[in-house]
């Protein structure tokens, strides 16, 4: 565990809980090395990194130029000469222009060498809406990265997700993608010692129910959440997921919840069309149709480009009173 | 209309006698289902037809004997439209109370002569042939028009398109029978719970039957999910009628194998004379009268059964509850997968050409999933018959809440020694299965020795 001797008492943020996870990952092992936009001098354009260059000097928190193919491109050699980096991307929108790196090479090498060169990268980057910083720093497209084969994808949606998340992505000798939700980094909470280490495979259950499933990750958590509270209020017991990994999806966990509540919800913060959403509900058709006592709902963002001014934004996201109806469509 | 004809079953046949009808006008047929047993030169056949759709009239009663071609029976190729078959059903009804005749088994035929090879009047179904493609055929089927009725003005007459179109527009019949909107889940828990989704009202989206609505139309305690009763429970027709069916077998075996402390008990039974006998009492029996080793191994486990009640029996409620009578459920396998295990009720008391008949009718409609209640419940003990699939030895799982299962292989001919010389002789090896709830193995030893004794005196099974 991390500083302090007395964690599990201790209130703690998401970007606390990251740093800590930084912190702890640096000291562990010397080939772990920070690179990114700003990770160094400024601490992280989200603060994240806040701090560490003093403790872990610039050999190992380092500041790259504007250009994200290029750090990308040397996270991935550095791993293949035996590093383990950590490679911070400023939001989803910027990683489009890595993106060729990230697909042909990090997620492809280890195939095209027949196993010879595994990467063992990890990428960080934010994801999502809801802090008015427009179109170009708001998008959810993790599910693109989703659809990539060769990664693994991964979407902390909680302050103990959060701290616990990076060593075993770490430990996996093959390209992981953190998304890190950028309405997550103020969330408060305290950290309770975990039980075991984050299981990368299971999705987890949140909240237990027995009349609907709402489906999520990531930043539409604390939503789906709220919405299920509401939902208790009106007599609706609504069953939380947290998919945790976007890749490779738990199939066993969506497909037993629906053998319990036998409605779904979907909450993706991504565009419909073509989304995540859109993957979950053809398995859920694949595996559970003799399961669905109604149509799967999605709740999903506008197919926009996500509007600055802030009501609007509002407007686009999905909304825990979005998930509210849509459960109340399915289950009335 | 679709013709069911007399088949060909062999290059050399021209001819063929038709012996017994499994289905009666009214009956809903599925492609591949066994609808007549014909009887040829070599053998008796179960006919298959290869149509869905409803029986309509049968046109040749059992006994007479046509040509190959010959039209048997009309399928009016329709599934969809319950109202309608409800009314054909009366028309035909109607229509089988006027011919006088022997009371046949499943439904009344029309009078024929008696005597044999009766070459069928072509007017008799009195229908001229329609040239219509498969396009045509749905598009009326679904509108309820029948293409007999239209005046085709195609080149040669033929139907188009647009003469179905028009004939639909002009009676007003474009509203096709609207589908019943059922949720997947509720479809799985109606056929689990035995409800008849027809008369259930729907209160979801556009009156779509959901889970809710089906549970409130159940009858007795509405559980959630509550587990199929019986295996058999799923035998009738469904659309998810596979899938049903294996989750039912899946908690029935799971639920014997959990429950139920199974102790398995083996001897090989020495067939030959039960094999002579068959093969001397089948070289005098006509075809249709003919037995399979089936039938001799099907009584003996039943008289035995009579005189070892111990077995013959339910396990409930921690006691065991003697039958009142010799059920012998027999385990048939399904086209398509899955099993019943449908009761020959009485079976000990069956002669055996009486029994070899009920088998056949039995297996027969299990096949096309039409059992009757009284068989599907209530079996004492059964018999898993796996000889026909070649096995030697099979250790049967119990059917709950029976107490036994007694299981057959392939009677095959085997080195045996027989009064101190070694000799080839048919054999087969009986098992069973019982639970140790109810009887310990003794009980079961006696039970396998007394099917081995029976064996030996075919003539008095």
């Amino acid at each position: 565990m991390g500083s302090g001797g007395h964690p599990e008492e201790a209130k703690t943020t998401y970007r606390e809980a990251m740093r800590e996870a930084l912190r702890e990952a640096l000291r562990a092992d010397e080939r772990v090395f920070l690179m990114g936009e700003d990770v160094g001098r400024y601490g992280g354009c989200f603060g994240v990194s806040l701090g560490l260059l003093e403790e872990f000097g610039p050999d190992r928190v380092r500041d790259t130029p504007l250009s994200e193919s290029a750090f990308v491109g040397a996270g991935i050699g550095a791993a293949l000469a035996g590093m383990r980096p950590i490679v911070e991307i400023m939001t989803v929108n910027f990683s489009l222009l890595a993106l060729d790196q990230i697909l042909n090479n990090a997620a492809t090498l280890l195939h095209m060498s027949g196993g010879q060169l595994p990467v063992p990268l990890v990428i960080r980057m934010t994801t999502g809406a809801g802090r008015q910083l427009a179109a170009q720093h708001s998008h959810s497209l993790e599910g693109w990265y989703a659809h990539i084969p060769g990664i693994r994808v991964l979407a902390p949606a909680t302050i103990e997700d959060a701290r616990h998340m990076l060593a075993p992505a770490l430990a996996d000798p093959d390209p992981v993608l953190i998304f890190e939700h950028g309405s997550l980094y103020n969330a408060v909470g305290e950290l309770a010692p975990p039980a075991a280490p984050v299981d990368l495979d299971h999705a987890a259950i949140r909240r237990p129910g027995t009349d609907i499933s709402l489906i999520t990750y990531g930043g539409s958590l604390p939503k789906a959440l709220t919405a299920a509270d509401e939902l208790a209020a009106e007599g609706i017991s609504a069953e939380v997921i947290d998919l945790r990994t976007l890749r490779p999806l738990d199939d066993a966990t969506i497909a037993a919840s629906v053998a319990r509540t036998h409605r779904v919800v979907i909450v993706d913060e991504a565009w419909r069309t073509g989304s995540l959403a859109a993957e979950i509900s053809a398995r859920i058709a694949e595996q559970s149709f003799y399961e669905l006592d109604a149509p799967v709902e999605r709740v999903c963002s506008a197919e926009v480009p996500i509007p600055y001014a802030r009501r609007l934004e509002e407007a686009a996201l999905p909304q825990s009173a979005d998930i509210v109806s849509a459960a109340h469509r399915a289950v009335d | 209309m679709a013709e069911f004809t007399m088949p060909s079953l062999g290059a050399d046949m021209d001819e063929g006698t038709l012996q017994e009808w499994l289905v009666g006008p009214g009956d809903l047929v599925h492609k591949g289902d066994p609808v007549a047993v014909v009887e040829t030169a070599k053998s008796t056949i179960e006919v298959e037809c290869f149509e869905t759709g409803t029986m309509g009239k049968l046109l040749v009663a059992p006994g007479t004997t046509v040509p190959v071609g010959t039209a048997l029976a009309l399928i009016e190729p329709t599934a969809e439209e319950p109202k309608g078959r409800e009314k054909r059903r009366k028309a035909e009804k109607a229509e089988e109370k006027r011919p006088a005749g022997p009371a046949p088994k499943h439904a009344a035929h029309p009078a024929q002569p008696e005597s044999a090879r009766v070459t069928v009047p072509s007017d008799v179904h009195g229908l001229r042939h329609i040239e219509a493609g498969p396009l045509l055929r749905h598009l009326a089927e679904r509108s309820g028009i029948e293409l007999e009725t239209l005046q085709g003005s195609g080149p040669g007459g033929r139907i188009t398109r647009t003469d179905v179109e028009q004939a639909v527009a002009a009676t007003g019949a474009a509203a096709p029978p609207s589908r019943l909107r059922v949720s997947p889940f509720a479809r799985r828990l109606a056929a689990e719970l035995d409800v008849d989704l027809a008369a259930v009202a729907g209160t979801g989206k556009d009156g779509a039957v959901r889970a809710d609505d089906v549970r409130r139309a159940a009858p007795g305690p509405t559980t959630t999910a509550a587990p199929p009763r019986h295996v058999a429970a799923a035998a009738r027709p469904s659309e998810d009628r596979a899938s049903t069916m294996r989750q039912a077998i899946a908690g029935l075996m799971a639920r014997a194998n959990r429950d139920i402390p199974h102790y398995y008990l083996s001897t090989t039974v020495d067939m030959a004379t039960a094999m002579d006998w068959l093969r001397e009492h089948n070289r005098r029996s006509p075809v249709g009268e003919r037995l399979l080793p089936a039938a001799l191994l099907l009584k003996a486990a039943a008289l035995a059964a009579r005189e070892v009640p111990e077995l013959n029996g339910i396990w409930t409620e921690d006691r065991f509850t003697a039958g009142d009578g010799v059920h012998l459920g027999v385990a048939v396998s399904l086209r398509g997968g899955g099993l019943v295990a449908p009761a020959l009720r009485d079976a000990d008391t069956l002669e055996l050409p009486r029994l070899m008949t009920a088998l056949k009718d039995l297996v027969a409609r299990a096949r096309t999933g039409r059992l009757r209640g009284s068989e599907v419940s209530g079996p004492t003990i059964t018999v898993t018959n796996l000889g026909d699939q070649g096995v030697e030895t099979v250790f049967g799982v119990i059917y709950p809440p029976q107490v036994a299962l007694v299981g057959f292989g392939r009677v095959t001919d085997r080195p045996c020694a027989v009064d101190g010389l070694l000799g080839v002789r048919p054999v087969v090896t009986a098992t069973l299965s019982a639970d140790h709830r109810a009887t310990d193995g003794a009980v079961g030893a006696r039970y396998l020795t007394a099917v081995d004794r029976l064996l030996q005196k075919p003539e008095e099974l």
